[in-house]
Parts: C-alpha cells; sequence; structure tokens
C-alpha cells in the first residue's frame, strides 16, 4: 500500500515558499495485543488501532483530526508524543525520529511537544493546588529558577490563559470544567512549546464554554505561534479553528483537504455522511438538505474488513456500485491520493459533493 | 394591554484575550478535603472516644509516668495485691507495678510506631514502583512479596530475634523487615486503578520520570489508604510483639515490654493474678483504641456506605 | 483446570526454594549454635569436642556448600539433616508431632469459618441493630486481643471451674492424658476433650477477622440488584439468603481464610505452648533457643508448604464457587 506525503497547501492559504512541516508522520502503524483471559494470557489477537498514517503539520497551522469514537485519533495524537510506543513507522521531529528515542532522549524535546487532554476531570492531580500543577512542568525542565521568579511565571502563564491568578492556591475540583481546561492548556504551555497536540479539548464541556476557550487557543497561536493537531468528533467546531482537516476511519486517514474545501467539496462517502449529519442553524436548509446515511455495524478493530475498511457501512458500495467495483474495494485498499478532486481521498470511486 | 418594554439581553461580554481577567465563570469556594475529613472522622464516635483513650494512655505512659513511684526502686518486701498507693499492686521483687506497666507500655508503643514506620516507609513506595511500572518488574517485585508471605511472621520473626539480643529497637527492625508485605500489596491495588488516571498520563507528557510520578502523584493520591494501613500496623504490631515476648523470644531483660511483662506473670496467674492481667489489659486498650481510631479513618477518608435500604 | 494446579505447583516451588535459601541465610547469621551450647560451660569444653560437633553439622563448610548440602538431602532424601541435639531426630519429631498440631488447625479454621459466617451473616442482614453493633465490638474486642490472652483467660477459668467443682470437666493440660494407653473411641474422646479449649482459643481469634470481612462482603452482595430483584420477585427471603446471597458473599472469604493460613500457624504455635501440648509449637520454640538450625528450617519449609498448599486449595475453590472464572 502506498501512501504518498500530504502535499504542501493548494488553497489561498499557501505561502509562495514551500514550507517545512514541523511535525511528520509517516507509516505510522500500532497494534494493541489482545490477550486470552486466564493464568498465562497469551496474545490471542490484536486491535488494529492506527494502520499507516502519514500526515504533516506545518508550523502556526491548525490541522483538525475527526473521526468518530474508536476510529484511532487519540491513539494518534499519543503516538506522536511518543506516549505510547509505535509498532512501525516514524514521527520526524526536528530531524529526529520520536518513535526510536528513549525516556531521557524524550525529555528535552517534551519541552516542545505537549498535549492538552480530554477531560477536564481527570487530567488535572486532585491533590496539587493549580499553583503546583502549572509549575510542574517548570520543575521537571529545570526552569522554575528561585521561588519569586518561578511564582511569577506561574502566575503570568495563568493570566494568559484568562484566570485570576490569585486563586492559584485552590485545588483543581474547586474550577469548572472551563477552568480547569484552561489550567490544562496553561501547564501545556508552560515550556513554551511548538506543537500542541489538543485531545477533544472541548469536547467535554458545556457548548456555551466551548467558544470561549476555542477563542482562547485560536488567540494563543496567534500570539505564540503554536501549530496545533486539534483532535475531535465534533466537525462545527474544527471548521472554526481548523486550518486544514484529515479525517479518520478505523485507524486509516480516508480524507485530507484544506478545511472550506473539505465541508463544500467532501469526496469520500464517509466524510460526506459526517457532514450530512451536522445540524445546520437554517431550518428550511436542515429540512431539505440531502442526507448520506450509513448502513450496518461498525466493524471491530480486531478483525477490519480487507480492501476499503470502510465498504461495510458505505452507501456508495450498498446502493451504486457495480459486482466489479465491489470487488474492487474488497480487494484493493484505496490510497489516499488526488484522484482528480483538488485534495486527497482514499476512495477508489470519489466524487465530489456538496451538502451544506 | 399594558405596554412592556421588553430589555434586550445584554451582548455577551467580549471574549476574553490573553491578559484580561475571565470572572464570567463561577468558581466553587469549597472547604477543603482534610476539613471534610475530619468532619466525618469526628461523627463516629467510638473512634473520637477511641482517640482520645490513646492519647490519654500515651500522655500516662511518656509523661505521668514521671509521677508514679519509680519502676526500679524496690519498695516492699515481695508482691502485693492492688491498693491505694500502689494501684496495680507490686512485683515480686516489690517495684510499683503500676509504674512498670506504663514504662513496659512505653516501649511497646515505641516498638509499635518503629514497626508502623518501617512498614509502611518500605512498603508503600515499593507497592507504588510495582504497580506503576507493571510488565516484568511487578511480577518480579510481587513475588518477591509472595516469597515473604509464604512464611509466617511470628515464626520467622521469632527465629531471627530469638537469636538476637532482644533490644526493643532488634524487635522493632526484624518485625518492620519483614512485615511490609501487606503494605505493599495494598498500595499496589491502589495504585493500579491510579496509573490509568489521565493525570499520571499528563505527568509523563511533561516529562515527569517513575520517582517523580510515584512520590508526587501516586502515593499523595495513595494517602487514604497507606493512613488506614498504618493505623492498622500499629495494632498489629503492638500485638505481634507481645506475642513474640510471651514465648521468651521478644524483648529480653533489661528491656522491658508489656509481653514480657505477661510472660514473667505467666507462672502467678493463679496465685497472683494481678501481675498478668493489668498489661495484658494495657495491651488489650491499646490495641483496641487504635483498631477503632484506624477503622473510623477509613470511613472517613472513603465515605462509600454500604447502607441496605429497606 | 488440571493444567492450572501443575502450572500454580510448579510456581511454588521456587518460591519456596527462594524462601528457604533466605531462611537459611538469616537462621545462620543470627547464632553460632554449638557455641550457644558448649561456649558457657563451666569446666570449659575441650576444643576436640567443638570440632567434633562442627563437623557433625557441616558447619565449618562454605556457605553454599551447606546450603546445597541442606537442599540435596532435603529433596533427594526427604532428609532435614541433623539437629543441634545428637539425640534428636529432626524427622521423628516432626512426624510424631506433626499430626496433633495439624488437627488442632485445621478444627480451629473450621469453628473460626462457621462463627465468621454467622456473625458475619447475621449482622448484615441486621445492619446497624442492636446486635449488629454488639458483635462488631465483640469481633473488635477479640480482634484486638493476643492469641495467648484468650488461651491463658479460657484455661484459668477452666482451672477455676475444675477446682470449684472438685471435678476434671476441662482438661487443661498437654493433647491427650499422659502414661495411660487408649484405643478406639476411649482415645477419641481423650483427644477431643483435649482439644475443646485450644480449639476455642485459637477460633476466637481468628473468627473476628474473618467476620468483617464477611459482613462487608454480605453488605455489598444483599445491597446489589440482583438480589433486589429476586426478592422482587417474591422469593422467600430465606431462600434468597441461602441460595443466592450467601453463595455470592462466602467467595472473598475463601481468600481470606487462604491468606491467613500463616497467622493461624503463629497462632497454633501460642496456643500449644499455653495448653503445653507436647506438639510443633513446642518443637520450634526448642529449635529457636537451641539454635538448631536444621529444626527451624525444616518447621519453617512445612509451614510454608502447606501455606502454599492452602493458597492453591484457595485458589481452585474460587474457581469453582466463581463461574466468571475460568481458567485455561
Amino acid at each position: 500500500m502506498t501512501t504518498m506525503d500530504v502535499p504542501a497547501q493548494t488553497t489561498s492559504q499557501a505561502t509562495d515558499t514551500q514550507r517545512m512541516p514541523v511535525i511528520s508522520v509517516r507509516n505510522l502503524v500500532k497494534h494493541f495485543p489482545v490477550r486470552s483471559r486466564g493464568v498465562l494470557r497469551r496474545q490471542v489477537g490484536v486491535v488494529h488501532a492506527v494502520c499507516d498514517i502519514s500526515l504533516d503539520l506545518f508550523p502556526n497551522e491548525t490541522l483538525g483530526l475527526v473521526g468518530e469514537s474508536g476510529c484511532g485519533k487519540t491513539t494518534t495524537g499519543r503516538l506522536m508524543l511518543n506516549l505510547v510506543s509505535a509498532t512501525a513507522g516514524e514521527v520526524r521531529y526536528s530531524g529526529k525520529d520520536l518513535t526510536k528515542l528513549g525516556h531521557s532522549q524524550m525529555r528535552p524535546l517534551r519541552r516542545q511537544l505537549q498535549i492538552v487532554f480530554q477531560d477536564p476531570f481527570a487530567s488535572l492531580d486532585p491533590r496539587m493546588t493549580v499553583n503546583e500543577i502549572v509549575a510542574e512542568p517548570l520543575r521537571i525542565h529545570g526552569l522554575y529558577g528561585q521561588a519569586r521568579e518561578g511564582r511569577n511565571k506561574v502566575r503570568e502563564l495563568l493570566r494568559t490563559v484568562g484566570l485570576n491568578p490569585e486563586h492559584g492556591n485552590r485545588y483543581a475540583h474547586e474550577f469548572s470544567g472551563g477552568q480547569r481546561q484552561r489550567i490544562g492548556v496553561a501547564r501545556a504551555l508552560a515550556l513554551r512549546p511548538k506543537v500542541l497536540i489538543l485531545d477533544e479539548p472541548v469536547s467535554a464541556l458545556d457548548v456555551s464554554i466551548q467558544a470561549g476557550v476555542i477563542n482562547l487557543l485560536e488567540e494563543l497561536q496567534e500570539e505564540l505561534g503554536l501549530s496545533y493537531l486539534f483532535i475531535s468528533h465534533d466537525l462545527s467546531v474544527v471548521r472554526h479553528i481548523a486550518d486544514r482537516v484529515a479525517v479518520m476511519y478505523l485507524g486509516r486517514i480516508v480524507e485530507t483537504a484544506p478545511v472550506e474545501e473539505l465541508f463544500l467539496k467532501a469526496a469520500h462517502p464517509y466524510t460526506q455522511a459526517l457532514i450530512s449529519a451536522i445540524p445546520l442553524p437554517d431550518p428550511r436548509k436542515e429540512r431539505t438538505r440531502k442526507r448520506v446515511l450509513l448502513v450496518g455495524d461498525v466493524p471491530s478493530p480486531v478483525n477490519p474488513p480487507s480492501g476499503c475498511r470502510f465498504r461495510t457501512r458505505c452507501p456508495k458500495f450498498a446502493n451504486e456500485l457495480t459486482e466489479g467495483e465491489r470487488r474492487t474495494c474488497v480487494e484493493q485498499i484505496p490510497a489516499l491520493i488526488d484522484r482528480g478532486v483538488g485534495h486527497q481521498t482514499a476512495c477508489h470511486y470519489a466524487e465530489a459533493v456538496k451538502l451544506i | 394591554m399594558s405596554e412592556r418594554t421588553v430589555t434586550p439581553p445584554a451582548p455577551p461580554p467580549r471574549p476574553p484575550g490573553p491578559g484580561q481577567r475571565v470572572e464570567r465563570e463561577f468558581t466553587i469556594k469549597e472547604r477543603s478535603q482534610a476539613r471534610l475529613v475530619v468532619t466525618r472522622f469526628l461523627r463516629h464516635r467510638l473512634a473520637v472516644a477511641s482517640l482520645l483513650g490513646l492519647i490519654l494512655i500515651a500522655l500516662t505512659s511518656f509523661v505521668g509516668i514521671r509521677f508514679a513511684h519509680s519502676y526500679l526502686l524496690t519498695d516492699q518486701p515481695g508482691s502485693i495485691k492492688p491498693r491505694l498507693s500502689n494501684p496495680f499492686g507490686t512485683d515480686d521483687i516489690g517495684r510499683d507495678y503500676f509504674a512498670r506497666v506504663l514504662r513496659g507500655a512505653q516501649q511497646s508503643i515505641k516498638v509499635a510506631l518503629i514497626v508502623a514506620l518501617l512498614a509502611t516507609g518500605i512498603g508503600a513506595p515499593y507497592g507504588a514502583i510495582s504497580g506503576f511500572l507493571g510488565g516484568r518488574v511487578d511480577a518480579i517485585m510481587m513475588r518477591i512479596c509472595d516469597v515473604l508471605l509464604t512464611l509466617p511472621l511470628l515464626v520467622v520473626a521469632g527465629a531471627l530475634a530469638g537469636g538476637s539480643r532482644g533490644t526493643i529497637l532488634t524487635v522493632a527492625l526484624i518485625l518492620g523487615l519483614l512485615g511490609w508485605v501487606v503494605n505493599a500489596r495494598l498500595v499496589r491495588g491502589v495504585v493500579l486503578s491510579l496509573r490509568e488516571q489521565e493525570f499520571i498520563e499528563a505527568a509523563r507528557a511533561l516529562g515527569g520520570g517513575t520517582l517523580r510520578i510515584v512520590f508526587r502523584h501516586l502515593l499523595p493520591n495513595a494517602a487514604g489508604a497507606i493512613i488506614v494501613q498504618a493505623t492498622l500496623d500499629i495494632a498489629t504490631a503492638i500485638l505481634a510483639e507481645a506475642a513474640l515476648s510471651f514465648l521468651g523470644l521478644g524483648v529480653q531483660s533489661p528491656d522491658t515490654s508489656l509481653g514480657l511483662l505477661v510472660n514473667e506473670a505467666r507462672p502467678a496467674v493463679e496465685t497472683r493474678p494481678w501481675l498478668f492481667y493489668f498489661p495484658g489489659l494495657m495491651i488489650i486498650a491499646i490495641a483496641l483504641c487504635v483498631n477503632f481510631v484506624g477503622d473510623g479513618l477509613r470511613d472517613a477518608l472513603d465515605p462509600r456506605q454500604t447502607r441496605q435500604r429497606q | 483446570m488440571f493444567a492450572y494446579t501443575i502450572r500454580r505447583l510448579l510456581t511454588s516451588i521456587p518460591i519456596l526454594a527462594v524462601a528457604s535459601f533466605i531462611v537459611f541465610w538469616l537462621v545462620s547469621i543470627s547464632a553460632d549454635p554449638v557455641q550457644e551450647k558448649y561456649g558457657a560451660r563451666n569446666p570449659p569444653v575441650p576444643k576436640a569436642v567443638f570440632d567434633t560437633e562442627y563437623r557433625r553439622l557441616g558447619l565449618k563448610d562454605g556457605f553454599f556448600e551447606q546450603y546445597w548440602n541442606w537442599l540435596k538431602g532435603l529433596v533427594v532424601h526427604g532428609d532435614f539433616g541433623p539437629s543441634i541435639n545428637q539425640t534428636t531426630h529432626i524427622n521423628a519429631e516432626i512426624s510424631g508431632r506433626l499430626g496433633t498440631t495439624l488437627r488442632l488447625i485445621f478444627i480451629a479454621m473450621l469453628v473460626a469459618l462457621i462463627l465468621a459466617v454467622a456473625t458475619g451473616v447475621f449482622s448484615a442482614i441486621r445492619q446497624y441493630s442492636k446486635m449488629d453493633y454488639t458483635l462488631t465490638f465483640v469481633g473488635f474486642l477479640f480482634l484486638s486481643m493476643p492469641t495467648f490472652w484468650i488461651a491463658v483467660l479460657l484455661k484459668d477459668a477452666a482451672v477455676r471451674y475444675n477446682e470449684a467443682t472438685g471435678t476434671t470437666t476441662f482438661f487443661t493440660l498437654g493433647e491427650k492424658t499422659p502414661g495411660v494407653e487408649l484405643h478406639g473411641w476411649a482415645l477419641v474422646t481423650d483427644i477431643a476433650g483435649h482439644m475443646a479449649l485450644p480449639t476455642a482459643s485459637l477460633a476466637l481469634i481468628t473468627y473476628a477477622a474473618w467476620s468483617r470481612f464477611q459482613r462487608a462482603s454480605m453488605l455489598e452482595v444483599l445491597n446489589s440488584d440482583y438480589i433486589r430483584l429476586a426478592r422482587a420477585k417474591g422469593l422467600p427471603w430465606r431462600k434468597v439468603l441461602v441460595k443466592h446471597a450467601l453463595r455470592t458473599a462466602l467467595i472473598p472469604m475463601v481468600t481470606v481464610s487462604a491468606l491467613t493460613i500463616a497467622a493461624l500457624i503463629g497462632g497454633a504455635v501460642i496456643t500449644e505452648t499455653v495448653y503445653q501440648w507436647n506438639g510443633m509449637g513446642k518443637f520450634l520454640i526448642n529449635s529457636i533457643v537451641i539454635r538448631d538450625r536444621n529444626a527451624i528450617l525444616a518447621w519453617l519449609m512445612l509451614a510454608g508448604f502447606f501455606v502454599v498448599v492452602g493458597n492453591l486449595v484457595a485458589d481452585l475453590l474460587y474457581a469453582v464457587l466463581d463461574p466468571r472464572i475460568r481458567y485455561e
């Protein structure tokens, strides 16, 4: 199976010079072993969490990574930071392959690659005060300095994310969800990273609070020159914040495009289904829109379908293709290439459709 | 129909830029966790009473003893029954038994505290590291625990202490160095569930190493279980020391302890029962109070009540 | 299941081996037994005696050589090695006494189990009642008593009773009446009579710890949804209790009792000492006092063996009782 590198921008956001990605993922694979119950616990199977993913993240851009639960997007984020060891493939950053680095070699790089977690309630140590939580990365890397210096740094970080530094002595559970997420962002920013993986940072928050956090993230990106990998299952949010989007399904990337192009000219049936499910604010448009419905159950990641993994739920496969075409879907894995639509898509019979 | 002016809703406040304060969401000021625990503990009357009892015993043994008769001076010839000036009677060579028992209590308490400290100090980090690292390291570390668990603590401790000088410190060291396994097992169990939580992963993402995560994140979050176990260790230690000394394998003269006093009084249990019963009752009193306090602490730190709904 | 048992037995062997090594080392460095025996004598014992003793006991060999010899002797010949006392034969001592102690431990365990289950279940059913509080308090009381305390108390009370009534209703010394050769039923009643008090002592101490577990486990089961459903279905309460709740609640008891076998062994030693039985307890204490390393080792190996067997039995019982556990 071949994948080509995700190319430089093709839309108006492209710059004149060819930009170098700040972090590059090539042919990343992650298999989780499934062990039998009982004493010996032999390995009886494998969960194909991430299968041959390649993507690039460019400086100062937001790459959205979307997909349903269990598609492997969270694992991909973890793999990129070497929090989970990869089964195969490489993650190139700063001239090094992160997957091959040991703990002590990763440590200095961790200053530049950080992550904000999904759950604002579980990602902060309940026994630490906010000051301690935000100070921890500084302490780990010896950046805390003298007491006054360190305290000021922490205060500054809290202010940056819009929190009152006077509240620093409180414990995490005394804050609301949105504030806790801001604390998580402050902690991630403490080391002045270049790349920030945002693992569903607003999924656990009330919709009204989400906006505040998203806006904060956008401002920070502008001010500090960060690159974001924004993992989410919520397409509306991704549409707002991302510059480019990659869509994942069952461990593979099925489509990737600049954001507006993806939403207006989605070519892969899965993307089309996702987009057609986004609620529209205009009730008339909502009622008359075209819906792409998926059939069947999600296949198990332990035993993914051959060829195109989406074929078991693909409406195109079920309704529109001939016998011969179907055989192609069953036998050949579709490569992620540009099939004349203007962006890359992994479907043998890709066809751009305007759904919203 | 009166005209009603509809006030348009206030425009949403400008989203805060970096450097501006946010006061839109509320912050709950809760009572600190420690205060909640204390409140819950105070609700257990038995536990509170036991705590007071313990304090009383400790005060008497360590401070009040100065006001009793000396436990070394021979006052009377031979042992006599309890009376006003000798509330516990006197022992075989006429020393005031109340003072002797208090002195014994002092020593037994010291042993128990040292044992609990050792057991917790060794067991808790051991269990936390084992549970956190998992895999083969965990398996090996737990095998070592299995080895120690296979042998009855009392017997091994007896075998070792019986060959030693029988001071407070030796007995305490032996008991502590053999008895940490229960603590380790317990903490490992807690850590196994803790380590899946996101804040542990967050610490790793920040670059934290194993030791930092164990000592800064895992152990503090397991503090409840650790404290309860340490308290129960104190009770176990008191009883273990008493048992060892009773067999003649624990503390030996010239040192004293409650168990030793009981052992010395064993042949006289029918003729001079006060020599046997008073130290024994003291052992029971201390162990009982510690057990109740430990139980109260356990309830206070983990308030899940199993209440049968009728 | 069979394969699992074999596998468990096999993993237990290295554990026992390592345990034996550790004890061997610790006991060896703790004292020199020949010195203990002959060192302080007056007039002083000639050096020749020391030498013979050292050679007989193999104490002048290298440490690992000593261990290897001992291990070989045990595994190949079933021989625990020479004792400090020239007249004592360790194997004979053990085989003579093992039965006595085992029956004490076994019966005490049974009694403790029954008591613990009964009080635990009762406490759980009538949670927060006066009976519950009383039972819990009594349990705590027994939990806080040193083993010897109850033993001595019972013995003392029995002696006073005997004196007061002028009879020998209670046997307080020894495991059987000395000097008399009894057979058949008379032997059984004699042994049983002598076992009554020691077993009661040991059982009372052990039951306290177990009954708290049983209560907690029973409470958890009684609060579970499937019990509530059974009652809602209209099944008689007693039936629900015995057939459904009890069976589930007993499962953790199995593990707990297996874990406390080691403690029971220690308790048995103390009980035997108080009642002056001629069992394994006396043998152990003596061996410790004279620093008879081989005897101590023999004792500990046996104890360890029984603990391992007990754990294995518990695991198998666990698998039988709980159909959710299935071993491959």
